[in-house]
């Protein structure tokens, strides 16, 4: 067994996958850049809004105001470096670092895909991923190599394998396969679809929509590492993807993912896309790679595979940290984000904030847009976590505009999947007495409903 | 050979699944596709369209009644004018939601009725003569609730008021303030009403798209928004110092008239009711609305009877409204708990609105297009 993993670790592979990987990833999220700017996601998301929501540990993190624009030129600039595989090592550590620091700015705005983006960026830093096809190659050809270690290659496969498959694991509880829920919502309401739209209002496509992309998710990786599958499992994921980009508004997401899918392909389709790039580029690549068709990369200091390691277990890990909390996940949402549980559910809320003075009994109400964007109050009534910080934050302006004594409660209301909304938070718990930490949040009140499955 | 063996064991794995799912859920049912289309011309040809007509035509008496009283001011025209006054300002009760297209562009609910209004303002404009309604920091000081102020609160009784339009030595300034109030007004609200029947309402019915920009998700958020803000914050909530150190009397609608406040909540919750329920402005049938809507995306959903739960909650919001005295000021300083109790009734309704109608239509409940995921 162990030889075995020590065998596999010998192993090498062609570097073109990689580099064409590296390729479109840079080039995709340079657009990604562009496309977040043009909609005026900038202004309305990080300049606009008074009141940021912190992660937990990263508070600190914060946008700077119009020099926020300077982190998305610096994010767009090193993806494109990464793209051209220019001064490649320091271009992804900066692409990885100003991506990450965007997405800590404001957790209203989290997305599993941002998070997939981080993660990828952050096992590109260790990957040899200039090795092949690069301007880093063109300048210094002694920085050129034909083979890369198998496991360079794999890691990625790896990321993109447990994306999918801890998608759906997520889906296999009983309102996504027995109520088809929140596809039941969802699909009915885009009824304005050519083709689509009185399909949609058919129960039967809610339960085959939500069977049928558990099953995808489960099965894509293993259909994709099997060589006599491999086509059709791209097929598959084309039509998946561009199926959820037509029903939601999931921006580049499935185009991202269509993309990475490749890396799954030989290297004889790798080096038809290298020439097929060259070509559209007028360059002649054979500049860009090894003379040698059997230089192989080594790694000088033996921290990458640790490193990855450690990595790669956390990803296996920290989607289960759910099993830690005793109530329902979808209800309290402790321990839902980064575990790739994507449009798993329809939660809407409703949260109205009491300013009391403790000592005279005074109090009022907090009229929410007069601090929170409509987004971030959207995203704010239905996740405990937002509405603490946001409590906390009332308690603290409110104290500094003279008021004394101050207690801040929640009302509020969610309706999860469909159900009737009912009370979320406790009325009675001065919000301000409780602390954001890791133990679970005694005031969520209990869900009035179980949901059965992982 | 191989790949295709594999895809046809997944196709076959794939209909079985299917064929077994639909299967567990019961009977079969086939559902009409509901059409939006239909609720969109419903909600505007026989509610948004004829209830803009009879206020407009309220407003045009309003303004021949200004310009009576303007003419000849006496006791007798300046309360024919009160009560035309009164006739719009509950008629405008029917309109006030539909704050899209036309009357989006020209802010129509803050050019007619902010309140409290700025007495103080109103009288330095009517001392120079020096003013703008279409600025938005004019809002405060005009509208019906500045007429509120000068048909009934220059002075205590009706003989004094008219004073400031005969024998005050600024009478020019007060009657050309009024009538300025009327026009601006009437020319607001016929262009609102010929924007709809001028193209606006074709516009309207076609935009039955799905997607924030769409007409049903737009008037669903402010059909919300106004219930939220404008009904259950501003004509209750705020006076009754839910959202304040206190209560507000000086905030309730129509302060200076004071006996109409409530008639103008009952029957703005009436209006609110009416266009839930899809019925026509002038009669008893009903359309489309939300309620149809509802109820058809339960058939899918089989879930709680939302559209019951919130005609019901209508009712008992009703019921507590009808309890309170007519005059908000004096239910405000003599039994402010009614008025609170009243504004909890509200709430109830603006959190089935908000929380479980907006789920089950999955309307976005704001116009941000950020990605989901």
């Amino acid at each position: 067994m162990f030889t075995a993993v020590q065998k596999y670790f010998q192993k090498d592979t062609q570097a073109a996958p990689l580099a064409v990987f590296r390729v479109l990833f840079g080039f995709m999220m340079f657009l990604s850049i562009i496309r977040f700017w043009a909609n005026g996601w900038i202004e309305k998301l990080y300049i606009q809004p008074k009141f940021f929501f912190s992660y937990y540990g990263f508070e600190w993190v914060k946008p700077i105001g119009d020099y926020t624009y300077i982190i998305f030129i610096i994010c767009g600039i090193a993806a494109l470096f990464v793209a051209f595989g220019y001064k490649y090592r320091i271009a992804i550590i900066v692409f990885f670092l100003s991506f990450t620091y965007i997405e800590l700015m404001d957790k209203t705005t989290y997305l599993n895909h941002y998070y997939f983006i981080s993660c990828v960026a952050f096992l590109m830093i260790f990957l040899p991923a200039n090795a092949y096809f690069s301007v880093d190659v063109y300048r210094n050809p002694a920085k050129a190599y034909q083979l890369v270690p198998k496991w360079t290659v794999d890691s990625i496969k790896l990321m993109l394998a447990i994306v999918y498959f801890y998608a759906g694991l997520a889906k296999l509880n009983s309102d996504w396969l027995f109520n088809a829920m929140p596809l039941k919502i969802w699909l009915p309401s885009k009824y304005d679809l050519p083709f689509l739209g009185d399909l949609l209002q058919q129960q039967w496509v809610h339960y085959a929509f939500s069977w049928s992309g558990a099953l995808y998710d489960l099965a894509i990786p293993f259909l994709l590492l099997y060589r006599p599958t491999r086509w059709f499992a791209f097929f598959l994921v084309v039509i998946f993807h561009v199926m959820t980009r037509v029903l939601f508004p999931i921006g580049m997401f499935p185009y991202v993912m269509i993309v990475s899918a490749l890396i799954f392909f030989d290297m004889g389709f790798h080096n038809k896309v290298i020439r097929f790039i060259s070509k559209l580029l007028r360059i002649d690549y054979s500049k860009m790679v090894a003379l040698s068709q059997t230089r192989k990369y080594h790694f000088k200091r033996n921290i990458a595979l640790p490193i990855l390691a450690l990595f790669f277990m956390i990803q296996l890990l920290l989607p289960w940290r759910y099993l830690a909390y005793p109530n329902e996940l979808f209800w309290t949402e402790e321990g839902y984000r980064f575990s790739w549980r994507v449009m798993l559910m329809e939660k809407a809320g409703y949260a109205q904030f009491k300013i009391k003075n403790t000592e005279t009994g005074e109090q009022f109400l907090v009229d929410n847009s007069d601090f929170l964007t409509p987004f971030q109050e959207k995203q704010m009534s239905t996740q405990p976590d937002f509405i603490l910080q946001y409590a906390h934050y009332l308690g603290k302006h409110f104290t500094s505009q003279g008021h004394k004594n101050i207690a801040v409660f929640a009302e509020s209301y969610v309706a999860l999947n469909g159900r009737l909304s009912q009370p979320y938070i406790d009325p009675n718990v001065d919000l301000m007495k409780q602390q954001e930490s890791f133990p679970r949040k005694d005031w969520i009140l209990p869900f009035n409903d179980t949901i059965k499955g992982l | 050979m191989k790949f295709l063996k594999l895809s046809l064991f997944f196709a076959i794995l794939a209909v079985a699944i299917t064929a077994c799912s639909s299967d567990s859920d019961g009977p079969e049912e086939t559902v009409d596709t509901f059409d939006r289309s239909a609720m969109l011309a419903n909600w505007a040809d026989n509610i948004v369209i004829p209830a803009y007509s009879s206020f407009n035509s309220k407003v045009v008496e309003m303004e021949a009644a200004t310009m009576a009283f303007n003419e000849t001011p006496t006791v007798e025209n300046l309360q024919s004018l009160r009560s035309v006054w009164q006739d719009a300002y509950i008629s405008f009760q029917n309109v006030s939601m539909f704050e899209i297209g036309k009357a989006e562009e020209l802010r129509f609910r803050n050019r007619l009725n902010v309140y409290p209004t700025n007495a103080a303002q109103i009288e330095d404009f009517i001392a120079t003569g020096n003013y703008d309604f279409a600025l938005p920091s004019t809002i405060d000081k005009q509208g019906f609730p500045a007429f509120d102020y000068m048909l009934n609160g220059l002075a205590e009784t009706d003989a004094e008021i008219v004073t400031f339009y005969t024998s005050n030595p600024n009478a020019e300034g007060y009657k050309n303030y009024l009538i300025d109030l009327s026009q601006t007004i009437s020319s607001l609200t016929n262009e609102v009403l010929t924007s709809w029947t001028g193209g606006y309402r074709d516009t309207f019915v076609a935009n039955s798209s799905s997607s924030a920009s769409g007409a049903v998700d737009k008037l669903t958020n402010d059909y919300i928004f106004y219930f939220e803000k404008a009904l259950r914050a501003g004509k209750i909530g705020i006076p009754a110092g839910v959202f304040s150190n206190g209560t507000l009397p000086q905030n309730v609608e129509a302060f200076y008239k004071k006996d109409i406040s409530k008639e103008l909540l009952l029957e703005a919750i009436n209006a609110s009711v009416d266009f839930f329920n899809g019925k026509s402005f002038n009669g008893n049938t009903t359309g489309p609305g939300f309620k149809a809507y509802l109820d058809y995306l339960n058939t899918i959903k089989n879930g709680e009877n939302l559209s019951a739960l919130i005609n019901s909650q209508f009712t008992i919001s009703k019921n507590k409204a009808n309890e309170l005295n007519s005059n908000f000021v004096q239910q405000i300083e003599n039994d402010n708990s009614k008025m609170l109790a009243t504004y909890d009734e509200l709430q109830r309704i603006v959190i089935l609105l908000k929380v479980d109608m907006v789920q089950a239509l999955d309307v976005s409940i704001d116009y941000v297009d950020a990605d989901g995921d």
